[in-house]
């Protein structure tokens, strides 16, 4: 079939991106009106989701109340890695992150239903139980992100205060990559959502601190295996004024769009490579 | 009790179902694990004995915590969801029919559950970090006995809370929201963020007598000594079961305004 309309294949992916926003806005909408029929435990959740992350930093917090630097850094500028790493995360987690129910959809076959309605199926799975409350993350990290860049005193150059959005955005684009590249690994694995997780809110874990006290070998796998080091390391050094740990040059920070363009490629190839493998349960 | 033994085994099998999930979630713990364990040890790289602990003692404390985050579901995953569905649904009335306490029920069943997931999910990350880290782990059998009576105490300690959680949908109905803020809450005030005796001043003493200090604290401090004696371990022990009582005794309480609510509606 794909190939027979080989020659209306551009036109139709035009269409076809365009129809799946619409059909993602519609379930967005859906699932935030259903959220808002619960208001205490809509507040209640948002609350939950700034207070989780938060306190995380608190136990930050803690570390530095024994210690002036950890690896070197010290508390403002760790504040900067959480809070764009955070800011990120929520950011790629409250658009699609709940790309990660797949493997269950796959196990009780509700995925079946998705298949036969008139909107591409990533749409779906992206809107699927949208969370509003996941601002709460997004909320807490940028917060943290303004004081940490209101108490650094850094040598602001244009290409500096550029970085910092791009940073933010780019990094929710790398792991919104990775979220559907996990998505993509559950139609082989089944239900195996923790592995995802590892990446994506362990590797956020792991870019809250500084790269400094990390094993090279660690550092380089996040550099060019899975390149959670764009989201936010380097463009957070470049700002810093430090020093990359791996020698990367100080350009490589302005690679995290293109970094994160380079991941949606294979993400999305595995994607369409899941669905085409599907086999339906048939329960 | 023959009927509650067979349901925690119910528990158990249902959770050794799920390989490919367990599989996945031995990664992230080991993932997970060696990510805070690279920072715990710029900590005391830079302060030696912090929180009473040497080095090769806080790389346990990762291990350990990560081996048994599944089990006590200190991050969610346990039952109460699925009261409180039952509960939204109306389901909860067949439970109450059944010949056996809704509390012992449930309890046997998580049991089951935490069982399997101590060994599904809890030796392989702990096999790891021994194997990259110098871990301090003791020779003593008796010790290890010790730690397992403390796990099982904190394990019961977790179900009371999360029993809790679950018979608050009778009120709540949904309850998404509080679900989160508990689990918030368990992270962080049962020492997986950061254990218990860094935390500073008045603040540390007052979050080491929260239940939840029994889920994870105790049992690592049994295990790493701190309570060596047998003074000392009673004393950690007694301290668990003090929650265990408190916390059970009033989920019967609110189990039984519970149930009176049901009977109220009409089920």
């Amino acid at each position: 079939m794909e190939r027979e309309f080989a020659d209306l294949e551009v036109p139709r992916a035009r269409g076809r991106v365009r129809e799946g926003l619409r059909g993602y806005g519609l379930i967005v909408a859906m699932w935030i009106r259903s959220t808002m029929t619960y208001r205490t435990s809509f507040a209640l959740s948002t609350l939950g989701n700034a207070a989780i992350t938060l306190l995380d930093f608190v136990a930050i917090y803690i570390m530095f109340t024994h210690v002036d630097a950890l690896g070197g850094f010290t508390l403002p500028e760790v504040a900067l890695l959480y809070g764009s790493c955070s800011a990120s995360l929520g950011l790629a987690d409250l658009l699609l992150g709940n790309t990660d129910r797949i493997g269950a959809r796959v196990r009780d076959g509700s995925l079946d239903t998705m298949l036969v309605r008139p909107v591409p199926l990533l749409a779906q799975v992206a809107a699927d139980r949208f969370a509003l409350r996941r601002l709460g993350r997004i909320a807490q990290g940028l917060g943290l992100l303004g004081w940490a860049l209101w108490s650094l005193e850094v040598d602001w150059t244009a290409g500096k205060v550029l970085l910092v959005p791009v940073m933010v955005l780019a990094g929710a684009a790398i792991f919104a990559a990775v979220m559907v590249a996990g998505a993509a690994f559950q139609f082989v694995a089944g239900d195996a959502a923790e592995v995802q997780n590892s990446f994506t809110y362990g590797g956020c874990t792991m870019l809250q601190y500084p790269p400094t006290i990390f094993a090279t070998e660690l550092l380089r796998a996040v550099t060019f295996i899975v390149p959670l080091a764009f989201v936010n390391w380097l463009p957070a050094l470049y700002v810093l004024g430090r020093p990359d740990p791996l020698g990367l040059p100080g350009w490589a920070a302005f690679l995290s769009p293109l970094v994160a363009f380079a991941v949606f490629v294979p993400a999305s190839l595995a994607w369409r490579a899941g669905v085409r493998s599907y086999r339906s349960t048939g329960s | 009790m023959g009927l509650y033994t067979a349901v925690a085994a119910g528990g158990f099998r249902r959770y050794a179902t799920y390989g490919t999930a367990t599989a996945a979630g031995v990664f992230t713990n080991t993932v997970f694990g060696f990510i805070v364990a690279f920072t715990y040890i710029a900590l005391w790289d830079q302060r030696p004995g912090l929180g009473g602990y040497d080095q090769s003692q806080a790389l346990t404390f990762v291990w350990v915590s990560q081996s048994l985050l599944a089990a006590g579901a200190l991050i969610g995953g346990g039952f109460q969801e699925e009261i409180q569905e039952r509960v939204r649904t109306g389901d909860i009335a067949v439970d109450l029919y059944r010949p056996a306490d809704l509390q012992m029920w449930w309890l046997a069943a998580d049991l089951g559950r935490a069982a399997f997931q101590l060994l599904g999910r809890g030796l392989v990350p702990l096999a790891a970090g021994a194997l990259a880290f110098r871990l301090a782990l003791p020779p003593d059998p008796w010790r290890w006995l010790l730690f397992l009576v403390s796990v099982g105490l904190g394990l019961v300690v977790s179900f009371a809370l999360r029993y809790l959680l679950g018979l608050l949908a009778f009120w709540l109905l949904d309850g998404a929201g509080i679900n989160l803020m508990a689990t918030v809450v368990s992270v962080f005030f049962s020492g997986m963020l950061l254990p218990l005796t860094v935390f500073p001043g008045a603040f540390g003493e007052f979050v080491r007598v929260l239940p939840w200090a029994a889920m994870l604290q105790v049992p690592l401090d049994v295990l790493l000594g701190e309570h060596a004696g047998a003074g000392a371990a009673a004393g950690a022990l007694g301290f668990q079961a003090g929650w265990v009582l408190v916390l059970l005794g009033i989920g019967r309480l609110l189990q039984s305004a519970a149930t009176r609510k049901v009977v109220v509606q009409g089920g």
